[in-house]
């Protein structure tokens, strides 16, 4: 190993941090430093309390300067966690950030090992890597990528909605593509909203208005993303508009053609009423939709179908916007960052056969619910139930899909809380007997609880025990004809079996079958349920492992409507930061050509998933567009001549790094 | 592969037609099976609440017997696959296999007690319910294309019992059970709707506290009469004895007629498959269901 | 390079290359979520599983070390599109030579860790150290210095018997 190098002779720095007794307790840290002390090159060893801190790095810019250090390793936390802190000190003490190196000897060894020694030897193999990569660490400089100010928000509900309106005001423009023909999501659908029982409608209107008529957005529903390629700063994204077979500049909502149509009462299943009522094969999905304009859908259109039809429609409108010959259209935008507010779905409550939905006839599941008490609903707002009686006593089981291990494990966070405001709207509307059985209450958050209690005295029954089943067994007279809930009451210690008429199922909520699909195209890591993974789960959120993406709502997991508003709010000013700057410094990791040893092989140029590496026909050789490589090193590892190697990942260093690593008979 | 049929006592005593429907059907689907030589009882009644070391040995000299039999050490099949109808049996063995794998200090001493008498066992026995096995090994879609007689109008309530599926959920969800619903409705039968079909038939119970038994036993009777059920059909010995010898006990006790043809799955499957009533043991039963003869005649 | 610690009864030394998106995250994440496992391994970061040169891995081996292991994000969810279908086909081809060179199966893994994975970092660890434990070390740099001096005796074998036909 040399000892000059780049800047003159090698002279490190090396830092351990204690971290309190997050590392503390677990490694010997004065005796880490005591080793690295003695490793050539090494000048300095130190221990400190709190690296981090400012008079930790403190204490390293002064030593860069009092000891003439130019290369600095500090061990400590995770480098995705404080590795630009300690680069910032390093480039404030005047010499380049990227002679810096971090171990991590936390997350990496303190916190996950119980053997004290085994731990230090650890920390002391990790550290010595560090030592001799650093000899081989130069000077870089960060690349700037300028910021397209335009966003895309994927997903019109609620959180979407936000986001849209908050970039929107701030004067930037708004790509807001829905998959629906309408904008507002699962909340349009809902009657009154928890607590405060605001009416879902009255306070979500509004904003979908807003959003049809800001001219900083622009609105594209019934649409999907399709592709999207480029990186921070400078997507480009395909977008898949399907055909609604109407002019859309033309069609002015009147929906005369509904009324027009051959079918003279609805057939096919409404989405917005979720099957509660039936659909015309051309339907607005409800009387505020935004935009106000219908839908013909091909499954059920006779015209489009079989392409023959009386086309009474066609002959009532006079605007002359219907349009059978639309096809699928593909439009490409640019954009700079994105917004990923695609929500959730709730559970099928048929994959737990023993609560009888889909079986007993008047096992309903909570959205149908939300709809049947909506005065804009199926029944107007009558609470009658399928078998057309209005029910007496009604039972809302919580928990269904979820804080179970055989469907979802997870806490779906809002069931709690709509269904104790369902029991109240149900016991308003129809004067029933309601009873809810629940494992536990939980109603965090403001005003939660106060509501909670108001609804018990009002008095509806709350029995904790998680229920067995709903059967239409009945083993009294009295039992006849209804649905039995079978449940253990846990307060009382005794099983019951409480006879109702009807059962709404407090249904969890999932990830999109389909989510997937849409993280892929972002390249979104998910958590193990499937939800979207945010970069930190504490401090970022709404940020995603891709710079540029954020994410907001019920795609990250389960939430209520006020914090997905605010998580919407916190991805818009992410964003909105990201295109005040300007531009982004990205990590200059990029892969470079020694043009001496290529021998102009060009196994390299198919590997590259981005296409950066050309290939210079006159001199035969190849060459790596610096812009445009991300910095994975895939061609560094297959380059037959060693002629590519990677910024800050070099080979030098890695093989360094492993001899380090494996050094171990100074311990 | 060829399966290892464990009967148990009850197979060879008052569950015999379950014994002879079994081997009929397996013969006419030619699932190749042999019984497991020099069996022993599986431990299942009381051994298990006096001494579980003990009871794990007795239920493991099964399992062992079946391993060398399959010829396990020597260059025989490597699996093992014995089938315990007898539900009991069932999950004995399953529970001995299951504790023996988990616990090394029972394993160890219940192997050295096996060693004394010249055995050895290496955990490779799997034990299957029949029901799993027609289910899930031969399938469905192949039992159907052996069906000769189509149990056409037959209305069946399945009754799985308390101990095929539970606790270990094998081969079927345990709260909502449907193999034998499946397999009822591909034999050309109606399954019935019936939501009693884990519960406790009150077995274990008539011996001791007769009456709580007989109320168990009558929710069940009466619910299936109540919905149409033209028979039960049970995978458990211990089951269709009780559910069928008491039905005239229960109607003095309620002035109510229960006649409830109480069958073995495999006798239903059996007449499906067009084997003579008498191969299957229908004669033994002391409910007759009045169609099997029309049934007969009907191809 | 014979240990020379405390408590020096052998332990397995493993190598991990960990992508930084998806694998070096979950062992943050099982950092963070104190999931205790073995202390055996040591990991180098990289971009991307395709970062991975062979040589690297052989590298490792001939350092000393027992084992070694990639981890990278599922197949799909590579934050460079495709690096990891780059590396598993690798993969397959350097377990062949590998065993072609005597080094057991075991002792080189190929795991795909999602960032939200941390339990699976814990799972993996522990397994592949139980693994080694079972095949003992593998010892090359000893090995080299053993085959050394069995070189130089063949050499000095070779050169002998010239004095001896002198002789004859």
């Amino acid at each position: 190993m040399t000892s000059t190098k780049q800047n003159g002779e090698v002279r490190i720095g090396y830092f351990v941090c204690h971290c309190g007794h997050n590392i503390g307790a677990t490694i010997d840290v004065l005796k880490v430093a005591d080793v690295i002390k003695n490793l050539p090159g090494v000048v300095i060893s130190r221990e400190y309390k709190y690296m981090c801190s400012d008079p930790g790095q403190e204490m390293i810019q002064e030593d860069i300067k009092e000891h003439n250090l130019n290369r600095i390793v500090v061990a400590a936390c995770s480098p995705l966690l404080h590795e630009n802190t300690f680069r910032r000190a390093t480039e404030k003490a005047g010499i380049n950030q990227y002679y810096f190196h971090m171990v991590n000897i936390r997350e990496n060894a303190s916190w996950v090992h119980v053997d004290k020694a085994e731990a230090t030897r650890k920390a002391i193999d990790l550290s010595r890597a560090a030592i001799q990569r650093v000899f081989f660490h130069q000077a870089l400089e960060k690349k700037q990528v300028s910021i397209n100010p335009n966003v895309l928000v994927v997903g019109g509900g609620i959180s979407g909605i936000h986001a849209a309106l908050t970039l929107a005001k701030a004067g930037k423009k708004v790509y807001l593509v829905e998959r629906d023909p309408t904008i507002g999501g699962l909340m349009a659908k809902f009657d009154k909203t928890f607590p405060t029982l605001d009416c879902a409608a009255c306070i979500l209107t509004p904003k979908m208005t807003e959003v049809k008529n800001h001219p900083n957005i622009e609105l594209m529903t019934y649409s999907e993303v399709e592709k999207v390629s480029g990186f921070v700063g400078q997507y480009k994204a395909t977008i898949k508009r399907k055909p609604r077979y109407i002019k859309e500049d033309v069609c002015v909502g009147c929906l005369d053609c509904i009324d027009a149509c051959i079918y003279k009462d609805g057939k096919y299943y409404d989405e917005f009423n979720v099957g509660l009522s039936k659909r015309k094969p051309v339907y607005i999905p409800f009387p505020q939709a935004t935009p106000q304009l219908v839908v013909f859908d091909p499954e059920a259109c006779v015209r489009l179908k079989r392409g023959k039809c009386k086309e009474t429609c066609v002959e009532k409108c006079d605007r002359d916007a219907i349009d059978f010959d639309q096809k699928e259209k593909f439009e490409e935008i640019e954009i700079g960052s994105v917004i990923v507010a695609t929500g959730f779905q709730i559970f099928d409550a048929k994959k737990i056969p023993y609560y009888g939905y889909g079986k007993y006839q008047n096992v309903y599941n909570a959205l149908e619910i939300e709809r049947l008490v909506n005065s804009s609903g199926p029944t107007g707002g009558q609470v009658v139930m399928r078998n057309g009686e209005v029910p007496k006593k009604i039972g809302i089981i919580h928990c269904v899909g979820s804080r179970d291990e055989k469907t979802n494990i997870w806490c779906s966070r809002v069931c709690c809380t709509y269904s104790v405001k369902l029991a109240h709207l149900l016991k308003e509307l129809s004067g029933a007997d309601v009873y809810n059985f629940y494992i536990d209450m939980r109603t965090p958050g403001k005003g939660q609880e106060e509501f909670y209690n108001q609804v018990m005295r009002e008095g509806v029954h709350f029995i904790r025990g998680r229920v067995a089943e709903v059967t239409d067994w009945a083993a009294e007279k009295e039992e006849q004809g209804k649905l039995i809930i079978r449940v253990e009451d846990t307060l009382i210690g005794v099983v019951r079996r409480i006879p109702v008429d009807m059962v709404v199922l407090g249904v969890g909520v999932e990830p999109h079958s389909d989510a997937d699909k849409i993280r892929r195209l972002f390249n979104i890591s998910c958590s193990t349920e499937g939800f979207y993974l945010e970069k930190h789960p504490k401090l970022a959120p709404f940020d995603t492992a891709s710079d540029g993406v954020y994410i907001a709502g019920g795609c990250q997991g389960p939430k209520d409507i006020t914090d997905a508003v605010a998580q919407a709010g916190a991805a818009a000013a992410e964003a909105l930061a990201l295109i005040d700057k300007g531009f982004i410094e990205m990590e200059p990791n990029t892969a470079f050509i020694s043009e001496d040893n290529c021998s102009g092989c060009k196994s390299c140029i198919p590997l590259c998933p981005y296409t950066a590496i050309s290939f210079d026909e006159e001199v035969f050789k190849a060459k790596i567009n610096e812009v445009l490589c991300k910095g994975c090193g895939t061609c560094v590892a297959a380059c037959p001549s060693a002629a590519i190697d990677q910024n800050l990942f070099t080979n030098d260093q890695i093989y360094n790094e492993i001899d380090g690593l494996l050094k171990y008979e100074i311990v | 592969m060829k399966y290892i049929y464990y009967p148990g006592c009850s197979l060879k005593s008052t569950g015999r037609p379950y014994e002879e429907s079994l081997l009929a059907v397996f013969k006419e689907l030619q699932i190749p099976m042999e019984e497991l030589h020099d069996w022993n009882c599986c431990g299942a009644t009381s051994y298990m609440s006096v001494d579980e070391l003990k009871a794990f040995g007795l239920a493991a000299r099964n399992l062992a017997l079946a391993e060398s039999q399959n010829g396990i050490n020597g260059n025989g099949d490597p699996d093992v696959h014995i089938v315990a109808p007898c539900s009991a049996c069932y999950l004995v063995l399953i529970k001995t296999e299951r504790y023996l794998k988990e616990y090394k200090n029972e394993r160890k001493a219940v192997i050295k007690g096996l060693k004394t008498i010249g055995l050895d066992y290496n955990g490779k026995a799997v034990i299957r319910h029949p029901v799993d096995v027609l289910f899930n090994d031969i399938g469905l879609e192949s039992i159907a294309k052996h069906i000769k007689k189509p149990l056409k109008g037959i209305k069946v309530a399945s009754y799985y019992g308390c101990q095929m599926i539970r606790p270990f959920e094998l081969f079927d969800p345990v709260h909502y059970p449907v193999t034998l619903d499946l397999l009822v409705d591909k034999l050309g039968a109606t399954p019935l709707d019936w939501p009693l079909k884990t519960r406790c038939c009150g077995g274990s119970l008539t011996g001791t506290l007769h009456e709580a038994g007989m109320r168990l036993n009558y929710r069940l009777l009466s619910e299936a009469k109540k919905r149409g059920a033209d028979m039960i059909i049970t995978t458990c010995p211990l089951c269709q004895f009780n559910l069928e010898c008491y039905q005239d006990r229960i109607s003095s006790y309620t002035g109510k007629k229960i006649e409830m043809p109480i069958l073995y799955f495999t006798q239903l499957v059996g007449l499906a498959l067009g084997i003579p009533e008498k191969k299957l043991g229908i004669h033994r039963s002391f409910i007759r269901f009045p169609n099997f003869q029309a049934l007969e005649m009907e191809v | 390079m014979e240990l020379k610690s405390q408590n020096d009864t052998w332990k397995p030394r493993i190598v991990a290359f960990f992508c930084n998106w998806c694998t070096y995250t979950a062992a943050d994440l099982a950092g963070v979520s104190r999931i205790k496992h073995e202390p055996n391994v040591r990991v180098i970061r990289v971009m991307c599983s395709g970062r991975v040169d062979p040589q690297f891995v052989i590298d490792a081996f001939v350092k000393g070390a027992d084992g070694v292991l990639i981890g990278g994000c599922h197949i799909g969810d590579c934050h460079y599109i495709d690096g990891n279908h780059k590396t598993i086909r690798r993969f397959a081809m350097l377990k062949r030579i590998l065993k072609d060179m005597g080094i057991e199966d075991e002792r080189f893994r190929l795991e795909w860790i999602s960032a939200s994975e941390g339990e699976k970092v814990k799972t993996v660890t522990n397994d592949m150290v139980e693994k080694l434990e079972k095949l003992g070390p593998l010892g090359l740099p000893k090995k080299f210095i053993a085959w050394d001096e069995e070189m130089n005796h063949l050499e000095l074998e070779i050169s002998k018997p010239k004095e001896e036909i002198e002789h004859v």
